[in-house]
């Protein structure tokens, strides 16, 4: 018998309305996310990618449609109950880091940790801060490090309750080139080690860092496809190096 | 998310703004200031004012001249001139069978004129009174001698001087047998009286005491007195010397059933508790407007709390699409407000009672018998209104962050 899929979207739609005008992002989306994956959500501004990513983040629920998450409906559940699930079951990396100004990297890192009914302990912090490569700067404030670096602890974080899943925003989108292949060579590494990971981006060539590729383009899935030659971060920083 | 936790990120929150933080809770910290320094004060005036009454001694009923409501201020208070109370009057009050409780009596006029010893001359306060006086305020006199009851009946022209009008008069050199003007008459000086300071808020060291007959007759015209005093056995017997005093003096003065004394008694306990009570409502009123500032001090909270949640609606974005649950954003900003308001209140007593200390510090220096007194109940009270006012001006902003969309308060800029 095969696996439960981790995500199952069946015929998604999302609209936002205000007094005035109804706009429609997302149209019909079926989808299925198996655990493990590693899936860059590709297109245009505009296209819906980033919503696509907030509903399967549970950050936004949509207007219509059907959400299972390991087999379960989630979407008739409350917004604390969506919080809970967003604490236990999944890490955000966002293109604009979204760090605590003038707090320290470990207290950012362990920020998810406050909000946690899960016993982890703060060795977790130290070993999330250790797999980015910045424990040495452990101690240091957030507005003392690095575009990259950020994002690296930013990555930290959103490891440091052992999710089941991370999503990943245009985490380059703010970054050098250089940077920006640190950063995706932590994502596929993460992938390696069995985590799955949705990348979201409007790039051709981060998404290729991904094993699938999903386009979307006006709010529909025009294309699905699994990535022929996958780019590796690891051995294009070998290079630079 | 637990307690501790909650505490230490509301202070690291108001850690990063100092100077904001500060100056938001200076509403508070001067409200909870005025507060406890105004009810210090009161208390400091309040126990200056009974310290004054107390002075005269607890034992001692007080005879006005005219009538006046019981719980009211007799008429001398304000000005007017009331002639019902004659000598004989008073010292029929020494009669053991009508007023067994008195022990003591005494009684006075008092007027203002020059006093001169050769160049020497000031504008002063000259107190004629009976020989009895140094045995009911229990005072003796620093050198020399009061006057007798011989120089009080015979208008003998003795005075005793005060410490300052010694010192005025003659500086440093010996007054005793020396002859003073006081209104152009002439006094022969008997005796000094040590330094008293201000008592029965008048300063003692400023009166010269001269009989009661001379002072009646030779220098002001009358034979009325303005005030008497009595000492009695025993507070116990208050009471009951009060009636005895009003009997004798209704009957010598032939006041029928049904009409009003023509003279006014009050106990010194008395005179405490209406000073007592005059003093609470004023202090307690004035607290009262000290607290509007702390009402006012909350809206300011409320306002930069209000400013500090839109500034930090990234921040509370990324708590919650980290798992943050509405009531943990609630918490978060309640707590960091009564943080703010717990802060500025306990600062504010430390200032109230310095100021209040600085206060009472100061009288003491400048004379007055002030006692630095601090109320638990105002720094409790004050504190606790501070923590409300936390609490209702900090629930609103406080919700509205709560309440804010993850996706978009990630978004906002």
């Amino acid at each position: 018998m095969a696996e439960k899929p981790l995500i199952k979207l069946i015929n998604i739609c999302k609209e936002y309305a205000n007094e005035e005008v109804v706009t429609k992002v997302l149209f019909d989306i079926n989808l299925e996310l198996q655990k493990g994956e590693f899936v860059a959500i590709m297109g245009p501004s505009g296209s819906g990618k980033s919503t696509l990513m907030h509903i399967m983040g549970f950050l936004e629920k949509p207007t219509s449609g059907e959400y299972y998450y390991k087999g379960k409906k989630i979407s008739d559940l409350t917004e604390d109950e969506l919080a809970g699930i967003r604490n236990q079951e999944v890490g955000f990396i966002f293109q604009a880091f979204n760090l605590l100004q003038r707090t320290s990297v470990y207290d950012n890192v362990r920020l998810p940790l406050v909000y946690s009914d899960k016993n982890i302990g703060d060795e977790a912090v130290e070993k999330a801060i250790k797999s980015v490569g910045l424990y040495h700067r452990k101690d240091n404030l957030s507005n003392q490090l690095s575009g990259g670096e950020k994002q690296r602890v930013a990555i930290a974080r959103s490891l440091v309750n052992q999710p089941e899943i991370i999503f990943a925003d245009e985490p380059t989108g703010n970054l050098d080139s250089k940077s920006g292949k640190q950063i995706m060579e932590i994502l596929q590494s993460l992938n390696e080690e069995g985590k799955t990971i949705v990348l979201v981006t409007h790039e051709k060539y981060t998404a290729e860092h991904a094993r699938r590729i999903i386009k979307i383009i006006d709010g529909k899935i025009v294309d699905d496809f699994k990535v022929k030659h996958q780019l590796l971060a690891k051995n294009e920083n070998d290079l630079t190096k | 998310m637990d307690f501790k936790t909650s505490i230490r990120i509301a202070f690291s929150g108001l850690k990063s703004k100092k100077t904001r933080t500060f100056l938001t809770m200076l509403g508070i910290i001067i409200g909870v200031a005025s507060v406890i320094i105004i009810i210090s004060v009161g208390a400091g005036a309040q126990s200056l004012i009974l310290n004054q009454v107390r002075g005269f001694g607890t034992d001692l009923i007080a005879i006005f001249p005219g009538a006046s409501e019981e719980k009211g201020p007799p008429p001398s208070v304000f000005g007017t001139v009331n002639t019902s109370l004659k000598n004989e009057d008073i010292d029929a009050l020494l009669d053991e069978r009508n007023a067994p409780h008195v022990l003591a009596v005494t009684y006075y006029v008092q007027g203002t004129g020059t006093m001169a010893w050769r160049n020497n001359q000031l504008d002063g306060t000259f107190v004629a009174t009976t020989a009895s006086y140094v045995d009911v305020h229990e005072r003796r006199v620093a050198i020399g001698r009061f006057f007798n009851e011989d120089e009080e009946k015979n208008m003998a022209r003795v005075a005793v001087l005060g410490h300052n009008v010694k010192k005025e008069l003659f500086e440093e050199l010996d007054p005793l047998g020396q002859t003073i003007k006081i209104k152009k008459q002439q006094f022969k000086v008997i005796g000094i009286m040590p330094e008293l300071g201000v008592q029965g808020f008048q300063n003692q060291d400023n009166l010269v005491l001269i009989p009661i007959t001379t002072g009646q007759k030779l220098l002001l015209g009358i034979d009325h007195v303005s005030l008497a005093r009595v000492k009695i056995d025993s507070n116990e017997n208050v009471d009951r010397a009060i009636e005895d005093i009003g009997a004798i003096l209704r009957d010598r003065h032939n006041l029928r059933a049904g009409e009003f004394d023509d003279f006014s008694i009050r106990a010194q306990t008395q005179s405490m508790e209406i000073f007592s009570s005059i003093t609470n409502s004023l202090t307690y009123f004035l607290a009262a407007i000290a607290a509007i500032s702390l009402l006012v001090g909350g809206i300011g909270i409320m306002n930069i709390m209000l400013i500090n949640i839109t500034e930090r609606t990234r921040e509370i974005g990324l708590c919650k699409a980290i798992g943050a649950k509405n009531k943990n954003i609630l918490n978060q900003f309640l707590f960091e407000t009564i943080a703010l308001t717990l802060s500025g209140g306990i600062l504010g007593v430390f200032v109230g009672v310095f100021f209040s200390w600085l206060v009472s510090f100061v009288a003491r220096y400048m004379g007055f018998d002030w006692d630095f007194i601090i109320s638990i109940l105002a720094i409790g009270l004050s504190c606790s209104i501070a923590i409300l006012v936390g609490l209702v001006f900090g629930i609103y902003p406080a919700y509205k962050a709560s309440k804010l969309n993850p996706i978009e308060a990630l978004q906002y800029e």
